[in-house]
């Protein structure tokens, strides 16, 4: 089926098509519509789960991680600081291997108090042990919500499916619905490695000695840095995991690609500019711009951030010339997330890799901006490190 | 061996002896019980067992006389505080070890249950 809705309305589809089991989350701007349209499903009965109402965000994600722990799939959503405040329950989801996916609706951080896009709340949780997936427009919502929960259950690993407040939530955008009968191909039932039981108790994740121990059946149980250990090794092979169900996804709908990276006018190209999320679609307009003037230029979009797909970045930017990465986030002292992991990638490579920074705190991204930055950038004029496109200081 | 093959891929307990580890490791000060003092000790009867009920980690048994179990005893130091005669005497763990046999002073027939 195809409609047309706003980005929230897609996310909301697929968390219903998805079949999640418990929704618990707190509404802020822009991801407001998303809670709201689940919480009207569920209501309505068109959606069998339960509603948890709660009082913050952290809470939110407790609600979550209890049901996730007794086997139920479980869904949240957020932005900005309603994501920071949930901050040490999101290091436990990842640790604790609970296969939640919520939905980050971008949105920068305050202080100043702003409700406008940028990517400063979902870089800022980069490092909590996270998948974090970056969709570009409403049909990336949609099937990657469907996706996400593939993922997390396939890897146990939490995910946080990514896309732009407003210029993604709010805006209408014709997409496929995927059909209600073949996501049982897709999308198995649940079925966690374990879930607690009434019947039979157990404590999880209570405090975990450094060194490992017996337990009282006298095997040898992990010491915390094993059981991170193995976080850690999961999240590199989801890697590869990521691109199977991108596959099997193709494979019963129809669609889908490259679950890792998403190259345009890439081939030949000797800049290459590299972002995440909708900014990348707009820089198609860009590239085509600045291809018919004679400049040999594509965009990658990286769509799995974390696990960093350093790999397959390397390969997709053998030969370049010169990397561009255009961020709305960055590490403040240095530069932009993005820009050091590519960087990282790239070691010992060919290509340099120059940072950019843009859109923070909403301000307009406008095309032709982009353009002139590039264009400038490529024949050669100075830039700051990073340059603020857009700046007007 | 290493724990690769642990069917868990997190932290997993059961409620048992042992499986948060050897706590007993942690303590710096040891609780010892003078019998001389004690008063189910003294008296041989069931009575007191402050001790067995402030225990946070439930490492002093319900018996004649009461026994700490070294292994996971902390040494927090509660039951000491709590003792009504003050039986109860927090010594350097340094200084147990040189003299350990002596410490658990029971009978020889071991501590009487309760009924």
């Amino acid at each position: 089926m195809h409609i047309i809705e706003d980005g929230n309305a897609a996310a909301a589809l697929g968390v219903k098509l998805a079949g999640a089991q418990v929704i618990a989350a707190y509404p802020i701007t822009p991801q407001t519509p998303l809670t709201e349209k689940l919480s009207e499903f569920i209501e309505s009965g068109e959606m069998k789960a339960q509603y948890v109402p709660v009082e913050s965000e952290h809470s939110a994600l407790a609600a979550c991680i209890a049901a996730s722990s007794t086997g139920a799939r479980a869904f949240t959503a957020t932005s900005a600081n309603g994501l920071l405040y949930m901050h040490e329950q999101i290091h436990w989801a990842a640790g604790a291997r609970l296969p939640i996916v919520m939905c980050v609706v971008n949105r920068a951080v305050g202080a100043p108090w702003n409700i406008w896009n940028d990517h400063q709340d979902s870089i800022s949780q980069r490092d909590t042990g996270w998948i974090q997936m970056y969709a570009c427009d409403h049909q990336q919502i949609i099937d990657g919500v469907l996706k996400a929960f593939a993922l997390a259950e396939a890897v146990s690993i939490p995910v946080m499916l990514c896309y732009d407040g407003y210029l993604l939530s709010h805006t209408y955008m014709p997409f496929e619905v995927p059909e209600e009968e073949k996501i049982a191909r897709f999308l198995k039932p649940f079925a966690p490695a374990y879930a607690l039981d009434p019947d039979d108790p157990a404590n999880l994740n209570t405090v975990t000695l450094p060194d490992v121990r017996v337990d009282v059946n006298g095997e040898t149980a992990h010491g915390y840095m094993e059981i991170r250990y193995l976080l850690q090794e999961d999240h590199r092979a989801a890697l590869t995991v990521a691109q199977e169900i991108e596959d099997r996804f193709t494979e019963v709908f129809g669609r889908g690609d490259d679950a890792l990276l998403e190259p345009y006018r890439c081939e030949d190209a000797e800049y290459v500019v590299v972002g995440l999320g909708s900014l990348t679609y707009q820089l198609h307009d860009v590239v085509d711009t600045l291809r018919a003037e004679g400049f040999k230029i594509g965009v990658l979009g990286v769509r799995l951030y974390r696990p960093f797909p350093s790999e397959a970045l390397a390969e997709a930017l053998t030969g370049v010339q010169e990397v561009i990465v255009i961020e709305k986030a960055l590490s403040y002292g240095y530069e932009g997330a993005l820009c050091s992991d590519l960087k990282a990638a790239l070691c010992g490579r060919q290509p340099t890799v120059t940072g950019m920074i843009a859109g923070i705190g909403g301000r307009e991204i406008r095309t032709a901006d982009l353009t002139d930055t590039l264009r400038a950038h490529v024949r050669g004029a100075p830039d700051e490190d990073p340059g603020w496109i857009g700046i007007r200081l | 061996m290493g724990t690769r093959g642990y069917r868990y891929k997190t932290s997993h307990s059961l409620s048992g002896p042992g499986d948060g580890g050897k706590t007993g490791s942690w303590r710096i000060q040891r609780p010892v019980i003078d019998l001389e003092r004690c008063t189910p000790a003294r008296r041989g009867t069931e009575v007191c067992f402050i001790c067995w009920l402030y225990c946070p980690d439930s490492v002093i048994s319900r018996t004649i006389p009461p026994v700490i179990d070294y292994e996971y005893c902390k040494g927090c130091g509660i039951c000491a505080e709590e003792c009504p005669t003050k039986a109860i005497t927090m010594i350097d763990e340094a200084d147990a070890y040189q003299d350990d046999e002596g410490l658990q002073a029971c009978s020889t027939e071991g501590p009487r249950p309760c009924t």
